[in-house]
């Protein structure tokens, strides 16, 4: 699976994207985020306030609560601040 | 006609304007996004943009949006382009035209496509002012103006 970050979570982690290999357990965005917090200071950082992270699945904007089961893209980013 | 680009070059109005010019319908509303200089609190102003965007997923949200305003309004053109990468005050960010037969669905299209970019496709922007860059927060307000095309 690749994971994608964007603006500060981007910065935070200081990766644009990486491959990984989640465990069964990880079922919704909400897991994954768990998950990779794990992964670092930077990861930990990033993902601290969960109310701040949106998210979409295989390019398509979804809850965090959203299944990740198959996915071959998640991006997690703050609120976008287009326009 | 839809037509969405997103790119790092300066943003041609009367390019745009043309094409949509073109599709020989009676009425056509613009809306242009410029880079405000908003000082902050120590008077210090933005003396640079830049605009992220998620490449790919972008294009498609606007598509999307062009697309359900253009069944909505029977628009004969729908146009979205916006500007990423670095910017400075008074460039323009984004522009939007739609194209009808009368002005109402016009200008309401245009408006729906402003309000709904806002907060539908993933755009984030940072701002630098002295040697400071600041992640932009997004505003309640937006959530606001894009929700009244959904509440009827």
């Amino acid at each position: 699976m690749r994971v994608l970050y964007f603006a500060w979570v981007r910065e935070r982690i200081g990766l644009a994207e990486e491959e990984v290999s989640p465990p069964a357990f990880v079922e919704t965005v909400a897991d994954l985020i768990e998950w990779l917090a794990a992964r670092g200071p930077g990861h930990a950082e990033a993902f601290v306030d969960r109310a701040r992270l949106r998210a979409a699945v295989d390019q398509d904007f979804v809850g965090l609560d959203a299944g990740v089961a198959g996915a071959q893209e998640v991006a997690i980013f703050p609120p976008v601040t287009g326009g | 006609m839809i037509r969405v680009e997103v790119g790092r070059t300066a943003i041609d109005v009367a390019a745009e304007m043309a094409r949509v010019e073109r599709e020989g319908t009676g009425a056509v509303a613009t809306f242009t996004g410029l880079v405000r200089a908003d000082a902050d609190d120590q008077g210090r102003g933005v003396r640079r943009l830049d605009l992220e965007h998620y490449p790919g997923a972008t294009e498609a949200a606007l598509v999307r949006l062009a697309k359900e305003a253009t069944a909505r309004w029977s628009l004969a053109a729908a146009t979205i382009v916006h500007r990423v990468g670095p910017m400075t005050p008074g460039e323009r960010i984004v522009f939007v035209a739609t194209a009808a037969t009368h002005r109402g669905a016009a200008l309401d299209a245009c408006a729906f496509l402003i309000d709904r970019l806002k907060t539908d496709a993933p755009f984030w922007k940072r701002e630098t002012r002295g040697n400071e860059q600041r992640w932009v927060e997004a505003r309640t307000g937006d959530d606001a103006a894009a929700a009244r095309w959904t509440a009827a």
